[in-house]
């Protein structure tokens, strides 16, 4: 069965890999198009099937919704979550493929930039009040939404620099449990402090409209699309800027540390310094991502913010292809979308679940879409495994 | 500091010191690796590191590049003390060094390892890589060429440059325009140019050593240290190693060398110092030190009447 299984797997291999081959060898102006042609896809996904204007829908392509099944989720919600998740393992992405740290609390700095919108944008938030007693404000006063996103980037990049400072000399396991402790603190000192709201959480957090109201036009709570456009175009912003990152010093130095840190620090690398910059990074994309769950629902309470979900981030990077930012995007995309496309089977879901994580750590080990480099490197620890047992 | 008295005529003139090793001592518990070790190394010479197995030369190699802090003593590169520094730290200062058993990046093109080396003299961090907005005057010979017969293209071509010359060009540009140069250049230098996109971990053997060479000389020391880099090569292969040492001096960079094989350090080295548990038993150029009784002894054993 696993012979087969593999065999399949095999076969499927070499048409992907011919594929990526003759989307190289295509010429400039056409991959441009190719590019653009997804990105038009990607604004259009929110309609999918119907065509926009008219009231013609193209069959076939409905069945890919989720609201085409008896009490299915809103499709545009589902997409916004998707967007909201590509950007959280894009940011951990950076962690764990780029500079191999394994972090599992990335949940916490998920929480810490929800948690900055809610207490600074918020007027129910008991930061906010305070703030208006201690300076004598009106009671609709509170920090505007646009000035919370660099409130929200800083608190995250400081909680990740924070985080990391000690804990960085760590490696391999020991830093794995470090996070993971992180995340639940961050959860429980929100859980029982006042000025956090403590269990009942903050209400009343505001997006780009200001704080929800009936009156919101663009970024309401009933029309979800806006929401995604917005989510979607921080994503590709954040794939721009990550991509810079990686093919610069800064990332050769990820890779040189992520293969020898010995070496590559007699070679000049500060692996300390590149290290927790690579922490502040993934912290900050995670902030950010926080931030706009927080937005759009408008009320968060820490129990949102618990250690499945890290588990769940490590898990759309682990299956996608840790190292590749499409494959970590389209793990990020499958363990959002499937689980809401398939509510009929949500009593088998944790099962189901399980059943493909397994699957796909014996299949695939590097991941859905693996990058070059980190296939290479993961087949041949398995020779060298297979050396050692002869 | 005194000027060193030499022993032979044409050294008189005091030469500059680059590294010092001074009266270090380094214990293991009981175990004393090096005694009270004091040498010079100066400038623009290869100096040998010789001595039987167990003699401490790699501890030695350790204690000068910071791996080790001496238990007594200290080391100084030009002046400064090297001891307790952080490894990135001492590479800044100008000591480089390859590995006994070779430590490439494995996952990274030659092309890449050698890049990693030249990105230690390159400033360009996070913010700099991402937003690139500390920009540089361009030198006439970086400006975007203008070459196109196409109107279009060239009209492009055209605006590229004109915004470099007002804006100038970001340093992450130039730095990687600047290493990937250099890593070529180096790469042509050790004679493995052929294969530069190749992954480390592909290339043959000799290569790998080679490429170590070549990433090490990329972060512009002033001491290249080199650990045993012809073990496991052969007669032919240590020949063409021999060549590139010395290619290496006249560039004018100062070499040490560790090494097992008596010929190969005897054919290119200006002077050697020999240990054997941990102490400095000759110190001297290779005939001196190839007639020194001590290092016979050391190296073949005492006779047995000679007690």
């Amino acid at each position: 069965m696993t012979e087969a299984l593999r065999q399949f797997n095999e076969r499927r291999r070499h048409a992907l890999g011919g594929m990526a081959d003759r989307w190289r060898a295509l010429p400039r102006w056409q991959r441009w198009l190719g590019v653009l042609a997804g990105l038009a896809f990607l604004y259009y996904l929110p309609f999918l099937g119907d065509i926009p204007g008219t009231n013609l829908i193209i069959p076939g392509l409905d069945w890919f919704r989720t609201d085409s099944i008896a009490g299915g989720s809103n499709w545009a919600g589902v997409l916004f979550v998707c967007a909201l998740y590509v950007l959280v393992a894009i940011g951990l992405n950076v962690v764990i493929g780029l500079a191999g740290l394994l972090d599992l609390g990335y949940v916490g700095f998920y929480a810490v930039g929800a948690y900055s919108v809610a207490l600074f944008g918020s007027t129910q938030s008991p930061v906010v009040q305070s703030m208006q007693r201690q300076f004598g404000l009106s009671e609709e006063w509170a920090v505007a939404w646009a000035v919370c996103i660099p409130i929200a980037l800083a608190f995250s990049l400081v909680a990740g620099v924070l985080l990391g400072w000690p804990t960085l000399r760590l490696r391999g396991d020991y830093l794995a449990i470090v996070t993971l402790g992180f995340g639940e603190i961050i959860r429980i000192v929100a859980k029982n402090s006042g000025w956090a709201g403590q269990a009942q959480g903050v209400a009343g957090i505001p997006g780009p409209e200001g704080p929800p109201s009936a009156d919101n036009t663009v970024f309401g709570l009933l029309k979800i699309e806006p929401w995604y456009w917005l989510a979607l175009t921080v994503v590709l912003l954040m794939v721009l800027l990550v991509r810079r990152l990686e093919h610069s010093r800064v990332g050769r130095s990820w890779l040189a540390i992520r293969e020898d840190e010995d070496a590559a620090a007699v070679m000049g690398v500060y692996p300390f310094k590149f290290k927790l910059w690579a922490f502040a990074i993934g912290a900050a994309l995670g902030g950010l991502s926080g931030l706009l769950f927080a937005s759009r629902s408008t009320f968060i309470q820490p129990e949102t913010f618990n250690v499945q979900l890290s588990i769940l981030f490590v898990a759309m990077v682990v299956v996608g292809g840790s190292g590749n930012m499409a494959g970590v995007a389209l793990g990020a995309f499958l363990l959002a979308y499937l689980p809401e496309r398939f509510r009929d089977f949500s009593e088998y879901r944790v099962l189901a679940f399980g059943l493909a994580l397994v699957l796909i750590m014996l299949l695939r080990p590097q991941g859905l879409l693996p990058s070059r480099r980190r296939t290479r490197e993961l087949q041949d620890r398995a020779k060298e495994a297979a050396v050692n047992v002869a | 500091m005194l000027p060193k008295q030499m022993t032979s005529p044409e050294d008189a003139a005091p030469r500059e010191v680059l590294l010092e090793v001074d009266q270090v001592t380094l214990r293991f518990g009981g175990v004393v690796a090096l005694d009270n070790l004091s040498f010079q190394i100066y400038k623009g010479e290869i100096i040998g590191l010789i001595g039987p197995n167990g003699a401490g030369k790699t501890t030695c190699f350790n204690a000068m590049t910071g791996v080790y802090r001496p238990t007594s003593g200290e080391v100084r590169f030009d002046g400064e003390q090297v001891s307790g520094r952080k490894p990135h730290r001492i590479n800044r200062m100008g000591i480089a060094r390859t590995f006994q058993n070779i430590r490439l990046f494995p996952e990274m093109t030659a092309l890449e390892n050698v890049l990693v080396g030249a990105d230690s003299r390159h400033h360009t961090s996070v913010i700099g890589a991402l937003f690139r907005l500390y920009r540089v005057k361009p030198g006439p010979e970086e400006l975007p060429v203008v070459d196109s017969t196409n109107g279009l293209v060239r009209f492009w071509q055209q605006v590229r440059r004109s915004s470099a010359q007002v804006f100038g060009i970001s340093r992450h540009t130039l730095e990687e325009r600047a290493g990937e140069r250099k890593a070529l250049e180096l790469l042509r230098f050790v004679g493995i140019a052929d294969r530069a996109n190749d992954l480390a971990r592909n290339l043959p053997y000799g290569y790998q050593r080679r490429l170590e060479i070549a990433r090490a000389l990329a972060t512009e020391p002033k001491l290249l240290c080199l650990d045993e880099p012809a073990a496991g090569f052969n007669p032919a292969e240590k020949e063409e190693l021999l060549d590139l040492i010395r290619k290496i001096r006249d560039r004018g960079f100062t070499v040490l060398l560790i090494e097992h094989d008596m010929r190969l350090v005897m054919g290119v080295t200006d002077r050697i110092v020999v240990l054997e548990f941990g102490k400095k038993i000759a110190e001297g150029s290779p005939a001196e030190v190839r007639d020194n009784p001590k290092v016979i002894a050391a190296y073949l054993g005492e006779p047995a009447d000679a007690a």
